[in-house]
């Protein structure tokens, strides 16, 4: 079970403000399908191209193929630019 | 990918950079130094208002003006849909850009755009601009970011829909954002000690030395040639092509040496505009923007507001922190709130954190990037109270840090957990370092701060063209702001095994290399660099095949050692190794060109954290801070150049002063800016500093082949509030908003002083 | 109304150019001379970006007119190495790593050499004030300051 974590602006919007909870999937792919099927609509706005993806620590800029453990833990977050 | 460390030849050492030459001789084309000929030359009519209706636009007197070619207002530009996507620096909205870069229906701030002309020389496009006659319906306007959340404020965009932000009426907050860990009220409850501030910073200029730049050049055919500094290139070519309607395949842009950014040079102001012209004209346009129109018209950072709760033991041990954070986004939406929030208190492991931010329209120039874009701001109040709570505590500020700091396995509360990070070691060696010891004297104080940034990888492209002789070509696609290509071409002779002055590292246009993201938060030498030992690898590959079919072998029984391709084991046969050039000077009779390349989404960016010291002396009588000794700690994963890794620290550690000390926006009552040139925006000078020590930590990060953490970003996060807490240490007085300058210490002071006395 | 017509030498080779009353020798050497190594940062005297020696005396030349340099001696970053030698200070700039972006070091090479000629020995404070008219943005001025005082080292050394 990867252990997934939202930021709460998008808990509040998607999940009724559950931001860490666990869901079966070996890809980020496949993750966001379960996401959007658990809670219409975020799966898309995961993919949006808004977010980042953290696995295990590393941050993804545009995590889409990414394969997970079945331990891993994935937080979602605002994409991250720089100066 | 594993970064045990090996002797390296040339990584870690301090070769001069391949641009060098050519930019201490005044050879270096910038910006400004590219002409075409026949080129003719472009200027910009700006907003005196801070906030109007555009009634009407006549440009008639204008156009009739002998000399004048065109006049272009925003009815030259298609208008585009309002939705985010990603581009550039994140998240763009081509309504917002193609307002930014020219005014519709209102003008936001003073300085915006609201037409352009181009003619056969600048004066002539100048007295152009005054024959340009525009009706404004001048509107109540807003400059503060917490007057600008008030209920009645004047409203910049009624028809703007908040992002996580509930409400039916006109805001002008653009988004809201929240993230959290754990339950704050268990952790205030499980405090000893809890302390609240409000603390506020103003917005500040990036302030490169050389403004924006442009040359574009339209033919009949349509192909558009682009010339100019920017931190992206490819990013030029995407922006322009949306607001213009042109396909990607009509652009070429060729980034010209770029004198500074800082971030700033992430967006358009002036390629669009000069690319239309040219268009309209037939003839290659130039804009240079004056001084004056870099600060009133291009990208500051947000200034902001915010407050701070945290509660401790008496231990010392942080049980929570809560945080709001209020920025200004400038006319259009893009405060960077979230990195703002994320980074706040992420050097920390702290089980209840909740942290909230506002993106905030004002009337001033829309916000662009700046070095760790928000962490500053957010950072300078985080560590301010984390020192009030160490004096609380009567705890030593490094050892309160210490005691609470992230390390590989604290879960951050912007979500992920860290994996390997250097945070104690900054610590360590800060509290370990000769100046953290040195005694001070009347009037002196020592101030400590950390700072956080994620760094990034992002999209690269690089190709290695190994040449007939044995040298070798880097190409890469990212502009080189502060000497990426001398490391760049390290890493390369590294891998070839060859002498790194026989590797020539150029930066393609966007037709001579693979897409790149922009240069930009820290990724450079990072993810192209990355690219660039991939590519090298590639090429290593095809020269051992090319030794193979020499010694008729398998490729596999061909190993690269030191330059020169050798067979793996005395099974394989015995041969005489064979160099990198004997191998190029066969290659035509063995295959071909040997050309490497890499093309990549590269991953794993190391987060980056810094410990800064600083001392200041504070003269009671006028209020001057002076800096007298800085030492920035950082971990830099591994220096490549570790030169221009200490020239990031440095650079970065005087920005943060000079933003804690004097640099600021000032606008009179009609929300006009006032202090448009550097006599007025000060930014530091070389008689106001001292040395800055730059102390590097190698922690090195295991997703980059040699360990390369980005370097850039993080200098700038701490000085704010160790200029403060250093201001504190000196004066007893806790300066809550910068910038700490004379009139507004004296001031402090002052009220202080009567204060104690009347107790 | 009719251009001023000026003679004089430019690193040492005699040139004549027009010039309108306006320009200022910063915009005859770039758009006039094609010499583009002098930068423009503000226009206003503030950054020292354009620094070039005006008959032995330092100045921006965004604050000098075109006209006023008849019969001058003009000397700018593209005269400062002889020929293929770069000058020390030059050198130093590029084994110190004092620049990065690149765009004040014409300048601040330009003032340096300027400082070295008339004090051969100066100490720190003596640099960071010389220098104080030429900003940096990039490298907080740390190894600017170091390579000027080490390149006068070295040439009090080499001088003996």
């Amino acid at each position: 079970m990867a252990r997934i974590i939202l930021t709460d602006s998008l808990s509040k919007r998607f999940t009724g403000g559950d931001n860490d909870f666990e869901i079966v999937a070996s890809s980020v792919r496949s993750l966001i399908r379960e996401l959007d099927s658990l809670y219409p609509g975020l799966g898309a706005q995961v993919n949006d191209g808004t977010l980042s993806v953290a696995i295990d620590g590393d941050i993804y800029q545009d995590a889409f193929l990414e394969e997970l453990n079945p331990d891993s833990e994935v937080a979602f977050l605002p994409k991250i630019g720089g100066g | 990918m594993s970064s045990e460390r090996r002797e390296y030849k040339w990584v870690g050492t301090r070769q001069i950079r391949p641009d060098g030459h050519d930019k201490v001789t005044g050879r270096a084309k910038f910006g400004s130094d590219f002409s075409l000929s026949g080129m003719i030359h472009g200027r910009v009519l700006r907003s005196p208002h801070a906030h109007a209706l555009i009634k009407s636009i006549d440009t008639s007197k204008a156009e009739a003006l002998p000399g004048v070619k065109a006049v272009i207002t925003s009815k030259d530009f298609k208008d585009q849909p309002s939705e985010l996507k990603p581009a550039g620096e994140g998240m763009v909205n081509y309504r917002d850009m193609t307002r930014n870069v020219m005014a519709r229906e209102k003008v936001l701030y003073d300085g915006h755009a609201v037409a352009a002309v181009a003619a056969t020389t600048v004066e002539i496009a100048e007295s152009a601009l005054k024959l340009i006659d525009v009706k404004y319906e001048v509107l109540p306007h807003v400059i503060d970011v917490d007057e600008a959340m008030k209920d009645g404020s004047p409203i910049l965009d009624d028809k703007m829909i908040p992002i996580g932000y509930d409400t039916k009426n006109p805001t002008n907050i653009a988004k809201h954002v929240e993230f959290s860990l754990g339950d704050t009220d268990e952790g205030f409850a499980a405090a000893d000690v809890v302390i609240e501030r409000t603390y506020k910073t103003e917005s500040v200029h990036q302030g490169y030395i050389e403004p924006h730049a442009v040359v574009a050049s339209v033919s009949e055919d349509g192909q558009a040639q682009i010339w100019c500094c920017t931190q992206g290139q490819f990013m030029v070519r995407t922006f322009v092509g949306q607001l213009l309607g042109m396909p990607t395949s009509s652009i070429r842009v060729t980034p010209s040496e770029i004198g500074g950014g800082f971030g700033g040079k992430t967006v358009v102001y002036l390629e669009p505009l000069a690319t239309l012209l040219s268009s309209k004209v037939g003839k290659p346009v130039k804009m240079i923007m004056t001084r004056e129109e870099v600060f009133r018209a291009s990208g500051p950072t947000s200034g902001g507001s915010m407050d701070f709760k945290i509660g401790a033991t008496n231990e010392g041990k942080i049980t929570a922190v809560t945080g709001t954070v209020r920025l200004l986004a400038g006319a259009f939406p893009g405060a960077p709130v979230a990195p703002a929030c994320m980074c706040a208190v992420a050097p920390y492991d702290i089980p209840n954190v909740h942290i909230q931010g506002y993106d905030v329209l004002v009337n001033r120039p829309k916000v662009a990037a700046y070095r760790a874009p928000g962490a500053p701001i957010s950072a300078f109040g985080a560590e301010s109270i984390v020192d009030e709570l160490a004096k609380e505590l009567g705890m030593d500020p490094l050892k309160l840090r210490k005691l609470n700091a992230a390390k590989k396995g604290t879960k951050a509360a912007y979500g992920p957990t860290f994996r390997d990070i250097g945070y104690e070691e900054t610590i360590d060696l800060a509290m370990d370092h000769d100046h953290y010891k040195a005694p001070l004297g009347p009037n002196q104080g020592r101030g400590v701060a950390s700072g956080f940034w994620f760094n990034i990888g992002g999209e690269s492209s690089a190709t290695v063209n190994i040449n007939e002789d044995g040298t070798a070509v880097v190409i890469s696609g990212n502009p080189d702001i502060g000497g990426s290509r001398a490391s760049l071409a390290m890493m390369a002779a590294e891998e070839l095994g060859i002498e790194y002055s026989d590797v020539r590292p150029i930066i393609g246009d966007t037709a001579a290399i693979g897409y790149n993201f922009l240069t930009g938060g820290s990724r450079v030498t990072f993810a192209t660099g990355l690219a660039v030992v991939e590519a090298a690898k590639d090429a290593v590959r095809q020269l051992c095949e090319r030794a193979a079919k020499i010694w008729e072998v398998d490729a596999d029984g061909v190993v690269w050692d030191d330059g020169h391709a050798k067979p793996a084991s005395s099974n394989v046969g015995e041969f005489e190794p064979l160099s990198l050039a004997a191998l190029a000077a066969q290659a035509a009779k063995t295959g071909g060109p040997i050309c490497g390349h890499n093309a990549q989404n590269v991953q794993g960016a190391g987060p980056g954290f810094a410990t800064h010291i600083c001392d200041v002396e504070v003269d009671p009588e006028t209020g001057n801070v002076s800096v007298l000794r800085y030492t920035a700690v950082q971990d830099v994963g591994r220096a490549i150049h570790p030169s221009y890794v200490e020239g990031q620290i440095q650079g970065g550690a005087v920005q943060g002063i000079g933003w804690a000390l004097n640099e600021e926006y000032i606008y009179s009552s009609n929300g006009t800016l006032e202090n448009t040139g550097f006599l007025d925006y000060r930014i530091p000078v070389a008689s106001d500093m001292p040395m800055i020590e730059a102390v590097m930590v190698e922690c090195p990060n295991d997703r980059h082949p040699y360990g390369v953490r980005g370097v850039g970003e993080v200098p700038l996060v701490p000085p704010l509030a160790a200029v403060a807490n250093a201001v504190e240490n000196a004066t007893g007085v806790r300066m809550e908003a910068l910038p700490i300058s004379p009139p507004r210490l004296l001031a402090a002071l002052d009220s202080s002083n009567i204060k104690q006395a009347a107790e | 109304m009719a251009k001023h017509h000026i003679t004089a030498t430019l690193n040492g080779e005699p040139v004549e150019f027009l010039c309108s009353t306006r320009q200022t020798l910063l915009d005859v050497l770039r758009d006039e001379l094609n010499m583009t190594g002098s930068k423009e940062g503000c226009a206003s005297g503030d950054c020292g970006a354009c620094s070039v020696m005006v008959d032995d005396r330092l100045v921006c030349s965004c604050l000098v007119l075109g006209a006023e340099c008849d019969n001058k001696k003009i000397e700018s970053i593209e005269g400062m190495a002889d020929g293929e030698k770069l000058h020390p200070l030059q050198t130093k700039f590029l084994e110190e790593a004092a620049l990065q972006c690149g765009i004040c070091t014409p300048g601040v090479l330009v003032a340096a050499k300027a400082l070295l000629e008339r004090n051969n020995n100066p100490t720190e404070t003596e640099v960071r004030y010389w220098l104080a008219g030429n900003l940096c943005r990039c490298t907080g001025y740390d190894k600017i300051v170091r390579a000027v005082m080490n390149t006068a080292a070295d040439m009090r050394e080499n001088a003996k």
